[in-house]
């Protein structure tokens, strides 16, 4: 397990995903109002590239002909077969016990932190004055 | 768009023939090399063709990207259209030994106007060989043809028969009478003299019926579910209307219809055969018999039980060589070959399933 700087905290705006490669594993970055979490580009249903689907919210209804739009932005939907994860939790929504999508730890780290070590920053050079996003992997 | 390929090791690869792949046009301009000028002032100046009053339009919103994997749209022109992303994504990313073509749009099988349709079949039928399969070998074309001028079908069969690029018969299951109507036997004969099966593909138009017995869905979920409950009757159709009695030779192709139905439909023809035979003498042995020696079904979108263990009990039931696997690449309820079964297959199964079962049916080497 070793931690990786993948990005600069403003790199991700809210409601957006970046995609990086660490360790030869595909992730996505998302960042929900300042919340950032991780998750694995590929659906745990078939195999899709998750990572790659819309972002978008819950629909929920208490009967026919009521519909309301909840959790805004929080939930991911595969671009295969369209289901959808819990961007915070990597829960499925149709099946939450058993299909999950793999998460990893995600922090936001000031950048005088991170020079101290011992993270390991691949391909981003660390300054300072930044914030940045680390994956633990 | 940058569209990133995953690579797969090559050690998890499997080989496999994939009985359904859409080829899509740029735009509907590439047609015009293979139409006659009439037609092309026809598709210009008149319209697009199609038989409902949406002309162009689907009939229900399809899930995302109008029914396609989001991931699969090139730089230009729509999903299924681009030949080098379809090699990148598809073909070398999944191991397609062999794809079977199945196009569906403007292929003439839903047009009323039969003169049109005729010159849109043909035009599709050279399309397909020259933009696809000389090109990449790996891809394999069909005949299509608008199933309710059989006179034109047959000449059109006839004329391209002798090509062992063209592997089937391709028609629409929602004719304007069920498929196991006379007016269309014509083309089984056809199909049965020139040793090729009729591939069966789930259409979204319609030949001037709604999708389900009792009307137009109102959800695209209903109308999705209608396409198995759709060729059901499709089957159903083709038993007793005596086809395959009257054509012992002929193949049929069952393409992105489910197939978990097919065990119970045939325990229900059974029963009724065995009480109500007389009304349709023509049909002399037990229906499902006829099921087990004619017809093949290929495996997307797949039914997903709970236990996904049952669903290798319904394959048993329907013979694990009438099974044919497809992935309905680029649309949206795409299946991965190394994720959709979920339940342990031996090798000889998984053989049969991914690759020998449709070389056998189409003569592949």
């Amino acid at each position: 397990m070793s931690r990786q700087v993948v990005a600069t905290a403003r790199d991700i705006a809210p409601g957006t995903c970046k995609h990086v490669t660490v360790k030869g594993r595909d992730i996505g970055i998302f960042n929900l109002d300042g919340d950032y979490f991780a998750l694995a580009d590929r659906c745990p249903h078939a195999g899709g590239p998750l990572c790659k689907g819309n972002i978008v919210a819950l629909v929920q209804s208490d009967g026919p002909g009521h519909y309301r739009l909840a959790r805004h932005q929080e939930f991911l939907r595969c671009p295969w077969h369209g289901w959808e994860f819990d961007i915070r939790t990597g829960q499925s929504w149709c099946d939450p016990t058993s299909v999950r999508a793999r998460q990893f730890q995600v922090t936001v780290e000031p950048g005088e932190q991170l020079v101290k070590g011992p993270y390991v920053a691949e391909t981003f050079p660390v300054s300072l004055e930044e914030d940045y996003v680390v994956v633990e992997i | 768009m940058n569209i990133t390929v995953r690579q797969k090791a090559a050690a998890q690869r499997l080989t496999v023939v994939d009985c359904d792949i859409h080829p899509a046009f740029r735009s509907p301009k590439d047609l015009h090399p293979f139409l006659s000028e009439r037609w092309r002032e026809h598709m210009t100046t008149l319209g697009e063709h199609l038989r409902n009053g949406l002309s162009g339009q689907l009939p229900f919103p399809r899930m995302t990207a109008s029914g396609m994997r989001v991931d699969a749209f090139p730089e230009q022109g729509p999903p299924g259209s681009d030949l080098g992303l379809m090699r990148r994504q598809h073909l070398d990313a999944n191991g397609v030994e062999v794809g079977m073509l199945m196009p569906l749009s403007r292929a003439g099988m839903e047009e009323r106007n039969l003169d049109y349709a005729a010159a849109l079949a043909s035009a599709v039928n050279d399309w397909q060989l020259e933009t696809w399969v000389k090109p990449e070998p790996r891809l394999r074309a069909g005949i299509v043809v608008p199933q309710e001028d059989a006179v034109f079908a047959v000449q059109e069969i006839e004329r391209r028969a002798s090509n062992p690029a063209y592997v089937q018969i391709l028609i629409s299951p929602r004719s304007s009478d069920p498929p196991g109507h006379r007016r269309y036997w014509p083309i089984y004969e056809a199909a049965q003299r020139c040793g090729r099966p009729i591939g069966l593909h789930v259409q979204g138009y319609s030949g001037g019926h709604a999708s389900t017995a009792s009307g137009w869905p109102t959800y695209y979920m209903q109308e999705h579910y209608a396409t198995s409950s759709g060729m059901q009757n499709t089957l159903a159709s083709l038993v007793f209307e005596g086809v395959f009695e009257r054509f012992p030779e002929l193949k049929v192709v069952m393409i992105e219809g489910g197939f978990a139905w097919a065990p119970a439909l045939c325990w229900r023809m059974d029963k009724h055969w065995q009480r109500m035979r007389k009304e349709t003498p023509h049909v002399k042995r037990l229906p499902s018999e006829y099921v087990r020696e004619h017809v093949w079904f290929t495996t997307q979108p797949i039914e997903e039980p709970d236990d996904p263990g049952h669903l290798a009990d319904i394959i048993g039931w329907i013979g694990w060589d009438r099974l044919m696997f497809s992935t309905d690449y680029p649309h949206w309820d795409f299946d991965d070959p190394q994720h959709v079964f979920k339940f342990s297959m031996t090798e000889a199964q998984k053989a049969m399933l991914f690759r020998d079962n449709a070389k056998a049916l189409y003569g592949l080497q």
